[in-house]
């Protein structure tokens, strides 16, 4: 499955810049496996050193976080949107 | 989801305010009775920032009758490129009372309340006990999850904003009807993980963008109008124009808001959850902290040191220490930098305050560069004590 994952402005220096990439997978887990192909690196910023997603970077597929649906093993429909949304605290 | 309206009508408008606020009277949605509760409304400000200014000024103008502002900073220069609710003329003063003077410019109706201190575990739950709803502006995830503990403990709800150089985040959290922040962000980054806007930079403007959906949301919750973000999460990229509104659960699991809290009062130290710098970058700086002169006088000296600047190419361009050479932090981390590091010379690192340069000081010495330093406050330090005719930023 083709889908498309947008990047926050702070892990784009692992992109090049591109605030939009793809990326291919069934599954989350497979997404992000196939984002750092891609892009080396940036999956250490979304997973922890056990492989668990990070409590402070959230994902959403389509519009929900996954850690309310199945987490990494959240499915990826062809197309589907993914989004990192990491915590920021400027004011 | 609608939400009632948090505040009661005040009993009556006066003729000036009838004048003052008749582009809002005349919207059936809000109308006398919303305004009127607006002008009941005892709203609190924390920090008068990027955020905060346009959150205060416009606050003022829509007629909010008590405005609080709590903020212990003092107006700097490099403040005014963002923060619009302080000037020129009011460099150096404390920002709460800059703030203050703004608001009463905008709206001598309004009764500003200036809480020119640091919010803390000692005052935090007193002050908020005097207002019907909190909109945060801090810059720092200790501060953010002190205002959340003390919001749901208290039941009250408060408007949450965020930005980083181009992207911003909004939403409400109010535990009785939805989410709060634990439940968003269950725990704050490491420390060196997610730099903040004094570290990263943040464009002025994204500051109204974000700070205008807080106040939209304010007047909202408090006059029981449409739907608040209550369980949204709003996400603004400034480079791509979008908005996107996600989904935010309320997590049963949540140890603040969900079913069986494990947190019922106040941490005891927010900074220590938060970490100001990690375990391993506090262990490497102790005993291999050098000062701005120390640094001077190894120069003077001629010793064989190799000067490293952890920061980005964007910060070394506008003030850098002689002699340095620039390895932003992230090599470090991911350990591309250490090749670069020559073995029979002494490591000195600095970065702009002396929190990436702690960061990067316990890769090296776990790398073997035992006698590695870093150098304490960073180029600011540098600039204050050496060199004050360079640029601090």
């Amino acid at each position: 499955m083709s889908v498309s994952v947008r990047i926050p402005t702070i892990l784009r220096t692992y992109t090049s810049g591109s605030s939009e990439v793809k990326a291919e997978g069934a599954t989350l887990r497979e997404v992000i496996a196939s984002l750092e192909s891609s892009y080396a690196g940036i999956a250490a910023r979304i997973l922890d050193e056990s492989g668990k997603l990070r409590r402070f970077v959230n994902v959403y597929v389509g519009d929900e976080d996954v850690r309310f649906v199945e987490g990494l093993d959240t499915a990826t429909a062809e197309g589907a949107q993914v989004s990192i949304i990491p915590a920021v605290a400027g004011g | 989801m609608s939400l009632p309206p948090l505040v009661e009508p005040a009993a009556e408008l006066t003729v000036e305010e009838v004048r003052r606020y008749s582009r809002h009277l005349i919207i059936p949605d809000v109308g006398m009775a919303g305004q009127k509760r607006l002008k009941n409304s005892r709203v609190l400000v924390v920090g008068a920032g990027g955020l905060g200014s346009p959150a205060l000024m416009y606050l003022a103008a829509a007629g909010v009758g008590t405005l609080g502002v709590i903020d212990f900073d003092v107006v700097d220069e490099s403040n005014l490129q963002r923060q619009i609710i302080h000037r020129q003329s009011t460099l150096g003063l404390p920002k709460a009372e800059s703030a203050a003077a703004t608001v009463r410019e905008i709206n001598p109706l309004v009764d500003v309340v200036v809480h020119n201190t640091a919010l803390d575990n000692d005052n935090v739950m007193e002050i908020f006990s005097q207002y019907d709803l909190i909109v945060d502006g801090t810059d720092n995830f200790a501060t953010r999850y002190m205002v959340n503990d003390a919001a749901v403990l208290l039941g009250k709800p408060y408007v949450w904003g965020s930005i980083y150089r181009f992207d911003g985040q909004a939403s409400v959290f109010w535990s009785e009807h939805g989410p709060c922040y634990r439940c968003l962000y269950p725990e704050p980054p490491p420390p060196g993980m997610v730099p903040s806007c004094a570290e990263g930079g943040v464009l002025g403007v994204l500051c109204a963008s974000i700070g205008s959906i807080q106040v939209n949301e304010a007047i909202k919750l408090l006059t029981g109008i449409g739907e608040p973000l209550v369980g949204k999460l709003m996400v603004y990229d400034a480079l791509e124009m979008s908005y996107r509104k996600l989904t935010v659960r309320k997590d049963p699991e949540c140890p603040l808001c969900g079913k069986n809290p494990t947190i019922t009062s106040l941490l005891e130290d927010y900074e220590a959850f938060c970490g100001a710098v990690s375990e391993e970058a506090s262990a490497a700086v102790a005993g291999s902290t050098i000062t701005a002169r120390e640094l001077k006088d190894m120069q003077d000296r001629g010793e064989d040191i190799f000067l490293v600047d952890v920061r980005e190419i964007n910060e070394y361009e506008i003030v850098s220490i002689p002699g340095a050479t620039l390895i932003p932090k992230g090599e470090f981390l991911n350990g591309s930098a250490l090749e670069r590091l020559p073995q029979d010379k002494k490591i000195v690192l600095h970065c702009k305050s002396g929190v990436r340069s702690a960061e990067a000081l316990a890769v090296v010495k776990a790398a073997g560069f035992s006698d590695a330093v870093h150098l304490g406050g960073g180029v600011l330090a540098w600039v204050n004590q050496i060199d004050p005719t360079l640029p601090s930023y």
